[in-house]
């Protein structure tokens, strides 16, 4: 009896997963999500290509998107981190205008470069406390807190600086502005810091305590407190390390610039959350993935450069960037398994 | 029998001046699976509560290995060695079983960096432990992809990997096909024989009946009946024997339950 029950029990173990034995090809398998968000981008430089051979087979193209691609990635890494814990942050503009203020505010009073980073990154991190404490705390929805949130700090700037933007004309040709947004073999030097800053992110999401607790927490929160987990604070440590990307990503964009604006921040709050869904993170929390999300950003800083290099005029420039949004949603819809 | 793992004596819960629990008095013996069973109401999930700590009783005693225990609480509870198997809730179905595993009990090297190696061997090791045989499962699979018997697998993989001497398991095989079913008795049967104990609630007595060692059946608060399987003698027995404390005066009555009673209280 237990016999044919167990041979019974055997047959239903049909092969849901073979684990595919090649190494790489293990890697292509846990990383789907990052794989086809890659497969989207070569898909779009060569349609780029093919549109504008001049244009896109010239170093300049590539050179401009990577001043600004930098930002957007300190923005986009984190971001992986709240959708994952099954949050939204909507405040990072302001939190990154408010750094780089409190970074611009230093210099310009003479303090270290290096110092007021720091001070700049511990603004953030701050602030980004505050809101997630707020959001957790007082059980809010994120989308409308943090939405809130972001209208709140910026409107204290402007009232506070009437909107005068701070030149920091005393940043050129200093160690430190040579340092962080220098030129290294041609290449703006903060692309580097900013994969540092990526790759940082991608070990604690995949491979550290804190990214593991922040996959089962978004994923099943009951099952996460109940193995003792404290959940909120998991959720608050998300919005903490968006804050402390979203003071770099001020930090660097006032670097290239020499000059802090009230609005520092304001246009990266849609290419930011683009970056992370065309990435292949889903809405739903639980998975995320950090590869797929810079490379979801390397994406979008593309998209508009692309669109106007090949020759079309910038009205096409909003239609296009949404239908490569919707292709890459579509896209991974069809590539990943959804388990929820 | 082994060892007394733990023991509740004449445990109360009341709320207000109604009695969820009206004085129970439960044990269970180390390497044995007791089947708790009873209608809705009669104060199953109170009393599973109440052994993981959730909620406090409000009199009575609790004694862990013959030794009384004071301020009964989620932590004392763990302390003991219990851990409560919640068949809807348990695991993150997005996750690999290692992370559902080591979920809050990470194996770390150095400021809190995972020690995958070592997590990978520790799961292949508690998943042979509770006979998860599978050949199509490694421990990367996402949780997901397995069956709801299998996933009660993991879900005492990750008690037995958490020390638990007592998994209390509600109603694991509810919504499971026979074949599932099976397995998750299977992964009963080794769990026990490793030497821990199983509390097992289940709506369906012939399940309870299958896997378990002994019986407990409550009713409005109060045990109506301890017995071992020897004692009850059959499911059917059993089964007669719910339905008279359901419905006391239509159904001929199961002979010894008076007196099995009354060796209980």
């Amino acid at each position: 009896m237990s016999h044919v029950l167990d041979q019974a029990a055997m047959k239903s173990d049909k092969p849901a997963v073979d684990r595919p034995a090649s190494a790489f090809r293990r890697l292509l398998a846990d990383n789907r999500a990052a794989v086809g968000t890659f497969v989207v981008f070569i898909a779009m430089m060569s349609v780029f290509m093919v549109a504008s051979p001049a244009v896109f087979m010239s170093w300049e193209i590539y050179n401009s998107v990577l001043v600004t691609l930098p930002v957007a990635l300190c923005l986009a890494a984190p971001l992986v981190f709240v959708v994952t814990v099954g949050e939204i942050d909507l405040s990072f503009p302001a939190t990154m205008g408010f750094s780089a203020w409190i970074f611009a505010l230093l210099v310009h009073a003479g303090a270290n470069v290096v110092l007021a980073m720091l001070a700049a990154l511990a603004t953030g991190t701050v602030l980004g406390l505050g809101v997630g404490a707020l959001v957790v705390y007082a059980s809010l929805s994120s989308l409308i807190a943090t939405l809130g949130m972001n209208y709140m700090l910026r409107g204290l700037i402007l009232i506070v600086t009437q909107g005068k933007s701070i030149a920091l004309l005393e940043l050129r040709d200093s160690t430190a502005a040579n340092l962080f947004a220098g030129d290294v073999f041609g290449l703006p030097v903060q692309v580097l810091w900013a994969l540092a800053f990526v790759v940082l992110a991608a070990m604690l999401f995949n491979r550290h305590r804190f990214g593991a607790r922040v996959h089962v927490v978004g994923d099943n929160p009951d099952s996460a407190a109940q193995m003792g987990i404290n959940t909120g604070r998991v959720r608050v440590a998300t919005f903490a390390f968006m804050g402390l990307g979203a003071a770099l990503a001020g930090v660097f964009t006032t670097l290239v610039n020499f000059t802090w604006w009230p609005t520092t921040g304001d246009g990266y709050l849609l290419p930011a959350i683009a970056s992370v869904f065309v990435g292949g993170t889903p809405t739903w929390g639980g998975i995320g993935t950090i590869a797929g999300g810079a490379i979801g950003a390397l994406t979008v800083a593309f998209i508009q450069t692309g669109i106007v290099a090949s020759g079309l005029s910038g009205f096409y420039v909003q239609f296009f960037n949404g239908l490569i949004i919707v292709l890459a949603l579509l896209g991974h819809r069809w590539n990943q398994k959804r388990y929820r | 029998m082994g060892e007394r793992l733990i023991e509740l004596k004449n445990v109360t819960k009341s709320y207000g001046r109604v009695f969820a629990v009206g004085g129970i008095d439960l044990h269970v013996d180390r390497g044995e699976v007791v089947g708790l069973l009873g209608d809705n109401g009669a104060g199953k999930s109170t009393l599973i509560k109440i052994l993981a700590g959730a909620i406090r009783p409000t009199s009575g005693q609790i004694l862990v290995r013959g030794a009384l225990v004071s301020h009964w609480d989620a932590a004392r509870s763990r302390d003991a060695g219990i851990e409560t198997v919640f068949q809807d809730r348990a695991l993150a179905i997005q996750q690999s079983i290692v992370r559902n595993i080591f979920m809050g009990r990470e194996i770390t090297t150095w400021l809190g960096f995972l020690d995958v190696k070592a997590q990978r061997r520790e799961s292949e090791r508690l998943m042979r432990e509770i006979g998860f045989t599978s050949k199509v499962f490694v421990p990367e699979s996402i949780v997901g992809q397995l069956s709801g018997g299998e996933r009660q697998g993991v879900a005492l993989a990750r008690a037995i990997y958490n020390k638990a001497e007592l998994i209390v398991m509600d109603e694991p095989t509810t919504a499971l096909s026979l074949t599932e079913t099976e397995k998750v008795f299977r992964f009963v049967r080794t769990v026990r024989a490793g030497g821990r104990s199983i509390l097992f609630i289940g709506h369906n007595i012939h399940h309870v009946y299958d896997i378990a060692d002994r019986f407990v059946v409550i009713d409005r608060g109060r045990v109506a009946l301890q017995a071992t399987k020897a004692e009850v003698g059959s499911a059917e027995k059993l089964i007669a024997f719910m339905e008279h404390i359901a419905h006391p005066q239509g159904i001929a009555s199961f002979d010894s339950s008076a007196s099995l009673t009354g060796a209980a209280a």
